[in-house]
């Protein structure tokens, strides 16, 4: 629209309102929906939780009821410093999640990357079946997916049998609680860990603990996140490089620059914004794994695959204990949040992108 | 150089096809032990032919199971989500990038707000506040949560705002009301942002599974990812039964890969929108 076309209507805005009366009642009937249900289902839900995580209420009657009492911090003084059962469960449950995001989230988004850049070759022909298998893992269920998973990482499951071609003997995937570090310590001959980090602990879980990186189990769920979710991010990254013009990348050619150079100089910085929203979709989601777990193990073997999401599912729904359920949703959005602007602090920083 | 040249493209395709078959085998191998014999499915996992076929499994879950009750259930959540999403993010979409009224920075907040909030602190409360207003366990607690979301009405927001609004303000001068301009012109012209709240929301609400667990209880009320869940941890069956859990997936797989296929140049290429802001 030109700016000759747009002057009329806004100085005749400004003179007569009312040639456009309705208009302020049309504007709130029609978000009325959407104000009423988010306002309903979401936000006066958080509110009522919040409430809940700092009460005693048992499950019975309503939340709201007289009888309901204020306990302030109690609920997060159980499951955060008492070290009873309700801490140590969150210190494994964040144990298990912390290892999952730490090693679900840079390796979905490199093979996302990777993905994208092997798929995006200008010369490849065929180039949108590849895109469509690398995809389609993404669009099923994660029950569906999770259901499929049990199979092939089954003791006589599909991936057991391949890796038995070539020799090796597979674990018990779904069944084996040992961490992978530990599992790799004890190759050279470390079975237990040296007396000052068995001695302390923190969330109840002691520092060896801490070290015992995913269980065999729960590695089984990081390759099922990895394998769902890379097709996601990598059609992001394909938008991406496709609005990227091939000049700088001719230009480094020019200067001699190789092939992982030219990536690694002129692709890489390019795809910052991108990379931002990848990081930060795979942040949020990683932590609040659910689904996989209820489906798959709830929270089996020896809880090295229970997540802080489905333990405060459990600690509510399962135990009645649901001040305690709400305070651990809200220490969970709380990491969420922290890692979110953590995130973009390091990023922004680094790239210098105003 | 000519070597080089001729030798990357040959070498790109065989690193491609090779992770192409990795991503596609495991699915192949969920059809086919669908139609395998229990025995077979744990003996020999890796085959593609089943030695024995039989469609035993299949016969299981569509007559002797509430198989049939959950994909019912499940279509009648999707397609009413789906209308109403399709409707009310459209209008308020519409409203919030057209229509100047009291508070609209507020519902606007409101919504980008709402958008930062993770599923997982809903478990809870959602099932408290279905429980206060009595829809616990009901069809109307299952599908009115889901009714409007935050990302679609951002979609059409961003959509509504892309079009000129020449057409609109025609039909106002010749005495069109605010509804009939949005219904009879300006919906018909956002074809393309409507395509893609249905495939967000057939998707999302086929595969939602925690909303349903925290929003029912009755078998009656049971959707495929809630009773598929129910059966890969064990219910209704003794012993492993892969055929049957696979047969299940499988067949839950199908509406979205539908969708998938029929949408399939527009969904690979939604992400542009997204990503360009």
């Amino acid at each position: 629209m030109t700016l000759a076309e747009r002057a009329p209507r806004r100085a005749g805005k400004r003179r007569t309102r009312g040639s456009r009366r309705g208009e302020g009642t049309a504007g709130w009937l029609f978000t009325l929906p959407v104000v009423v249900i988010l306002g309903l289902f979401l936000l006066v839900p958080v509110l009522m939780a919040l409430w809940v995580s700092f009460s005693d209420w048992s499950g019975r009657g309503s939340p709201l009821a007289p009888g309901v009492g204020f306990i302030g911090l109690g609920n997060y003084g159980e499951i955060l410093t008492e070290g009873g059962l309700a801490t140590r469960n969150l210190g494994i449950s964040m144990r298990n999640v912390g290892w999952y995001v730490l090693l679900v989230v840079p390796l979905q988004t490199a093979l996302a990357l990777f993905l994208a850049v092997l798929v995006n070759r200008a010369i490849l022909r065929g180039r949108g079946v590849f895109r469509t298998a690398f995809y389609f893992p993404s669009v099923t269920s994660s029950v569906a997916i999770t259901v499929l998973w049990l199979f092939l990482f089954s003791t006589t499951g599909v991936v057991n049998e391949v890796l038995s071609w070539v020799g090796i003997g597979g674990p018990n995937w779904f069944n084996d609680p040992r961490g992978i570090v530990h599992i790799g310590l004890s190759v050279f001959g470390v079975d237990s860990g040296p007396a000052t980090m068995t001695g302390s602990d923190v969330l109840g879980v002691s520092w060896w603990d801490w070290l015992a990186g995913p269980s065999v189990g729960m590695s089984a769920f990081i390759l099922m996140a990895i394998f769902t979710t890379s097709g996601t991010f990598m059609l992001l990254f394909i938008a991406a490089l496709q609005n990227i013009g091939p000049e700088l990348g001719e230009a480094g050619m020019m200067d001699g620059a190789n092939a992982w150079q030219r990536f690694r100089r002129i692709t890489l910085p390019q795809l910052r914004p991108t990379l931002f929203t990848v990081l930060t979709l795979g942040l949020i989601g990683c932590w609040q794994v659910f689904d996989q777990i209820y489906t798959g193990t709830q929270g089996a073997p020896g809880k090295t695959t229970m997540t802080p999401a489905y333990l405060s599912y459990q600690a509510a729904f399962a135990d009645q204990k649901w001040g305690q359920g709400a305070a651990i949703s809200f220490i969970l959005f709380l990491i969420i949040v922290f890692f979110t602007l953590l995130q973009r602090l390091l990023l922004r920083e680094k790239g210098g992108r105003s | 150089m000519r070597r080089a040249r001729w030798l990357a493209p040959a070498g790109l395709y065989a690193l491609l096809a090779a992770l192409a078959v990795i991503y596609v085998f495991p699915f192949l191998v969920q059809v086919s032990t669908s139609f395998k014999t229990d025995a077979e499915a744990a003996g020999n996992a890796v085959s593609l032919l089943p030695q024995t076929f039989t469609v035993a499994a299949y016969e299981r879950l569509f007559l002797h199971s509430d198989f049939p009750l959950w994909f019912a259930n499940s279509a009648i959540v999707t397609i009413a989500v789906t209308l109403g999403r399709v409707f009310f993010d459209s209008l308020a979409g519409y409203a919030l990038a057209r229509l100047r009224f009291r508070g609209r920075g507020l519902v606007f907040a409101l919504i980008v707000g709402v958008m930062a909030v993770p599923t997982v602190v809903l478990l809870i409360p959602k099932f408290l506040v279905l429980n206060q207003l009595g829809i616990y366990n009901s069809y109307a607690g299952m599908i009115l949560p889901l009714l409007v979301d935050a990302a679609g009405v951002f979609i059409m927001k961003n959509f509504f705002e892309s079009i000129p609004t020449a057409v609109e303000e025609q039909a106002r001068i010749d005495g069109a009301g605010t509804f009939r301009v949005f219904w009879s012109i300006v919906l018909p012209m956002a074809r393309p942002a409507l395509i893609t709240i249905i495939i967000l929301s057939f998707q999302g609400s086929w595969n939602e599974l925690s909303h349903f667990i925290v929003a029912t209880q009755s078998p009656e009320l049971t959707t495929l990812t809630k009773g598929v869940a129910s059966l890969a941890s064990g219910q209704l069956s003794q012993g492993t039964q892969y055929p049957i859990k696979l047969a299940a997936a499988a067949l839950m797989t199908i509406p979205v890969a539908v969708l998938f296929f029929i949408f399939q140049r527009r969904i690979m290429n939604r992400s542009e929108g997204a990503v360009k802001e």
